[in-house]
């Protein structure tokens, strides 16, 4: 087994250090984090000032929700992307990837996975920390027991798993375009708002959350980031984290036929 | 044991004139030309030997060489490597060959080249004690002790060539497929590479199929060479029965075989 699974934790473990090596991004990431943190948190505490209607969502859970995506971004956004793997695929050095006595799909997978958690080490404690000491209503409440606590570390690494079979997709999608820039630009401009990272879907109109509900994207980011603050508790949160699992399942099945598919299709062109 | 049979492959190729007009065009109605890559090529190599397989650019070398290796699926005939179809047994094929493509690299750009080896090992599920002997063996042939703790990006070309030649034999292939190995190098890192070759072909019996536009790499190895052009097998046999045919002896073999090409209409 530990053999079995030796290429795929090694290249998991490369990526990682590879990774870690680039702390100058790190910081000027923890920088922009921060400064968009207090943009949104600012923007939704005047709406809820200036609201009328009972707000969809207590303002300490919106504002938990805010700082959370600020500190996790780089996890379970769908544009934490690895470039170098497009530009294998599209300069044609992949060929030596063909050639290697492992599955691909779940090669590449462990790799994306590794980026994402290197990145994230790197950002997100300052931003946790910083974010709880601010004063109330702006600051990071604490979950509201042990139990959310680790359903919500559980949830955030179902929502990064989601991320990485949704960008497997944008990767077997460049075999053919053979340019991923359009579908970086689209498929995170998309991901970003479908997966309440913009607005969270409770402040959305029901039926705009009905139909988000039914894709993988809310999966990502609206339910790791409710289940913190018990936005999202007891069966409501085991009932979200079930389609998340599914979700993972759903997308690592379809994206294992499809790029096997593309794969036999595909041409190395050049010397 | 490397056996093809009239293997066949075709790629469609975007077809577009020139200028504004039929740019616009081209948006609605796409026209493809079928280029046909490999024409039926058919030959045999057994165990041991080593093979030049020479041709134009665009002959059909490098799509062979996929075909071979299991990266391409061809549209017909059949092929078995070591008793395996490439295209089917993929990755049960990928441990007993080894691949250079000289003008792409295999190695990780940032990480030291000892890194590199050893993702490769854990790639290949090499055990511990064969790996060691492997790579020590590869590093001594290849004389790669002095850089081989440096990063790839701040090695030389011919650094970079040697250290992707010992890759590719660190799970001990019994075949190795060589596009180009000596590409860009210089004279001296040319002479280290093919004494490598030779060494592993006679000391442990490797079968190498090499690609290359240096006459003089197939000299300096073996006298058996496959001519391809235009997708199919012209020539396949000893190198100095050319040589011998010719009117003009003692020209240069770059000579020789650019009068082969012209013989067969390349």
């Amino acid at each position: 087994m530990r053999d079995l699974i030796r290429p795929y934790t090694s290249m998991f473990r490369v990526q990682f250090i590879g990774q870690l090596q680039y702390r100058a991004a790190a910081w000027a990431g923890i920088a922009t984090q921060f400064f968009f943190g207090f943009v949104f948190v600012m923007m939704f505490t005047a709406f809820y000032r200036g609201g009328t209607a009972a707000p969809p969502m207590p303002l300490e859970n919106l504002i938990a929700y805010q700082w959370l995506k600020q500190a996790f971004l780089v996890l379970i956004v769908l544009w934490s992307r690895d470039n170098d793997l497009d530009n294998q695929i599209i300069s044609g050095h992949v060929a030596y990837s063909l050639c290697r006595p492992v599955d691909l799909y779940a090669l590449w997978s462990a790799r994306l996975a590794a980026n994402r958690m290197a990145r994230c080490s790197l950002r997100f404690a300052p931003v946790l920390i910083i974010a709880s000491l601010l004063p109330a209503p702006y600051g990071l409440i604490p979950p509201p027991g042990i139990v959310a606590a680790l359903l919500f570390a559980l949830s955030l690494m179902l929502g990064m798993l989601v991320a990485v079979g949704l960008s497997m997709y944008i990767h077997t999608l460049t075999f053919i375009t053979l340019n991923n820039t359009g579908l970086w630009l689209i498929g995170g401009a998309l991901a970003d708002f479908a997966s309440g990272l913009l607005i969270p879907l409770p402040l959305m109109p029901d039926w705009l959350e009905r139909a988000l509900n039914l894709l993988p994207y809310r999966y990502m980011a609206d339910v790791p980031f409710r289940v913190y603050s018990g936005d999202l508790s007891g069966a409501a949160a085991a009932g979200a984290m079930g389609i998340q699992l599914l979700w993972v399942a759903i997308l690592f099945a379809t994206g294992l036929l499809a790029f096997r598919a593309v794969l036999r299709r595909v041409v190395i062109q050049g010397g | 044991m490397i056996s093809l049979r009239g293997i066949r492959k075709s790629f469609k190729v975007v077809k577009r004139g020139s200028g504004a007009k039929a740019a616009l065009g081209a948006l609605f109605r796409r026209e493809y030309n079928i280029i046909s890559a490999l024409d039926g090529v058919s030959f045999d190599i057994p165990d041991g030997e080593i093979v030049g397989y020479i041709g134009p650019n665009g002959a059909g070398k490098s799509t062979s060489i996929k075909v071979m290796s299991g990266i391409l699926v061809p549209d017909g005939g059949t092929c078995t490597v070591s008793g395996l179809t490439p295209w089917t047994d993929r990755k049960t094929l990928a441990r007993r060959i080894g691949v250079v493509f000289g003008q792409r690299t295999q190695l990780w750009w940032d990480v030291p080249i000892a890194d590199s080896f050893e993702l490769l090992r854990d790639i290949y599920r090499v055990p511990r004690q064969d790996y060691i002997r492997a790579r020590d063996r590869l590093v001594d042939a290849l004389d790669i002790g002095s850089f081989i703790n440096t990063p790839l990006r701040q090695v030389s070309l011919g650094q970079r060539m040697r250290a992707e030649l010992a890759a590719s034999l660190l799970h001990s292939p019994d075949v190795l497929f060589l596009d180009e190995p000596t590409i860009g190098l210089d004279a001296v890192s040319k002479l280290a590479v093919r004494q490598f070759i030779r060494t592993i072909n006679e000391e442990r019996g490797v079968t190498v199929l090499l690609t290359t536009h240096d006459m003089n790499d197939i000299e300096a190895l073996t006298d058996r060479i496959i001519l391809i052009g235009k997708g199919s097998i012209l020539y396949d046999g000893a190198m100095s029965a050319v040589k011998s045919s010719r009117t003009a002896e003692g020209l240069p073999v770059e000579e020789i075989v650019a009068g082969l090409y012209k013989e067969h209409g390349l």
